[in-house]
């Protein structure tokens, strides 16, 4: 562990630049996929579309889609663009879907509600039914964030700095406490990362901090036919 | 775009069929190493995943323990499993890291197959005196099979690019091209595996979501065409 001890200030530097390189793809993510998780929510027609285009940019593995976009773009395989371009496709991937989820999550009487008392349907998507669909965005969001922040090591292979450095010149130069330093500094910034996100949460949907949602062990109590009942309502 | 047609030049030229990285060779190595690693994780993930489905216990831990590993860099735990197991048996520290990255989508596909079946259903079963082992062999896994099979998809797409990042140490398979290729900067080589890597990333993705509809059982797809028809209707009204 010398080696991390002699080498913090690389582990900083990188990991600065990593979460640098993270945050782009996943705000990015977030904005694209609002309008986008509108539309496969709102048309049927776009729904198959967009969700279907969505889980095929999923499925490209992500080496193979740094090699894919730059002359798909005309941009420089070892540029930071191609990564950033690369990252923003997959959180959109992800979001898009949740987005559209959460949407459809709203309890429609609330929706028919805000419109009989007179909102526009501009106004009612911002007032009523993007903040009501708050947590399940949220959760697709910090799913796109997390593995963000994970996908970003692949960029050191054509040649991106970030704490991926430490894995490619940890292998060379045989250095076990040099990859271990990376692979916790990526999970450590992905927590902490996550965890802002739910404070963020918790701050801006003041309404979701009561109902923690900790659902019941479902077969600690016997299953009496009163009991079991009321654990098949709870669900 | 002449990038494409260097590509597919690469890709159809008769020297792809000979050597020692031979491009079939490469295909089989890279299906080789996603499959039984698939099929391990398997082993290991599936009866964990039932257990925790069946009992209701452990339920935080198979959450915590998915939602971890999407923060885990799958390129990173190849490399430090290599140097720690040694670089002599990398293909056994490549499958430990696949197998690995794996276990999570299966555990969570096995488990949330289980739990989101209706409680009534359980009960039903349970109430005309099956026992545990027949409940959960004739009605869980039948009921939870679309949702495993899920699991198993993104486990094995999960497994097919971090093969590819396992070209870096020396493992064969596709990716190999585009490592060798980034060092040689010859693009039309990396741009042609690239295709090969998605074109079989999505056939396999393709395969699972076929299997996954062909394991509904005949009465659930029945009942379940009629609920999707029922919420569609409802939400058009409201819109």
């Amino acid at each position: 562990m010398t080696w991390v001890s002699n080498n913090l200030d690389l582990i900083l530097e990188l990991s600065i630049a990593h979460l640098r390189l993270a945050i782009a793809p996943i705000l990015l993510g977030f904005v694209i996929s609002l309008p986008l998780g509108w539309l496969a929510y709102r048309f049927k027609l776009t729904r198959g579309l967009l969700l279907t285009v969505a889980g095929l940019l999923f499925t490209i593995p992500s080496l193979a889609l740094f090699v894919l976009l730059p002359p798909l773009l005309g941009i420089s395989f070892l540029s930071e663009a191609n990564v950033t371009i690369a990252l923003t496709i997959y959180a959109v991937a992800i979001m898009t879907r949740s987005v559209s989820d959460a949407l459809g999550s709203v309890d429609p009487a609330v929706r028919q509600s805000a419109t009989a008392v007179g909102y526009s349907s501009w106004r009612r998507f911002w007032a009523v039914e993007f903040p009501l669909a708050g947590p399940v965005i949220l959760a697709g969001l910090r799913v796109a964030a997390v593995s963000t922040i994970s996908l970003v090591t692949v960029g050191i292979l054509i040649g991106v700095q970030s704490l991926g450095y430490l894995f490619t010149n940890g292998f060379q130069r045989r250095i076990v406490p040099e990859i271990f330093a990376g692979v916790v500094m990526v999970v450590v910034i992905a927590l902490v990362v996550d965890y802002l996100l739910v404070l963020l949460g918790r701050w801006l949907m003041p309404w979701t901090r009561q109902q923690k949602t900790v659902r019941p062990p479902l077969e600690r109590v016997p299953l009496g036919p009163t009991a079991s009942n009321t654990l098949g309502g709870a669900r | 775009m002449s990038l494409f047609a260097e590509a597919f030049a690469w890709l159809f030229s008769p020297d792809r069929l000979e050597g020692g990285n031979a491009l079939p060779t490469a295909i089989a190595v890279h299906l080789f190493y996603t499959f039984v690693s698939l099929l391990i994780a398997a082993v290991i993930a599936i009866p964990i995943g039932y257990l925790i489905g069946h009992t209701g216990k452990g339920r935080e831990l198979a959450v915590g323990i998915s939602g971890a590993a999407r923060a885990l860099p799958s390129f990173g735990l190849i490399l430090l499993l290599v140097l720690v197991i040694g670089v002599t048996q990398k293909e056994g520290a490549a499958f430990t890291a696949f197998v690995l990255l794996g276990i999570p989508s299966v555990l969570a596909g096995a488990y949330s197959g289980l739990e989101a079946i209706d409680r009534r259903i359980i009960d039903a079963a349970r109430a005309v005196g099956m026992t545990e082992w027949q409940i959960l062999w004739k009605v869980e896994v039948p009921l939870g099979l679309p949702l495993l099979i899920g699991g198993l998809r993104s486990a094995a797409l999960q497994i097919v690019a971090t093969v590819t990042l396992a070209a870096y140490i020396g493992l064969g398979g596709l990716g190999q091209y585009i490592i060798a290729g980034l060092r040689l900067r010859q693009f039309d080589q990396m741009l042609g595996a690239a295709i090969v890597i998605i074109v079989l990333a999505l056939i396999i993705d393709g395969l699972f979501a076929l299997l996954q509809h062909v394991v509904v059982p005949k009465g659930v797809a029945a009942g379940r065409a009629t609920d999707t028809r029922t919420r569609s209707s409802r939400s058009r009204a409201v819109a």
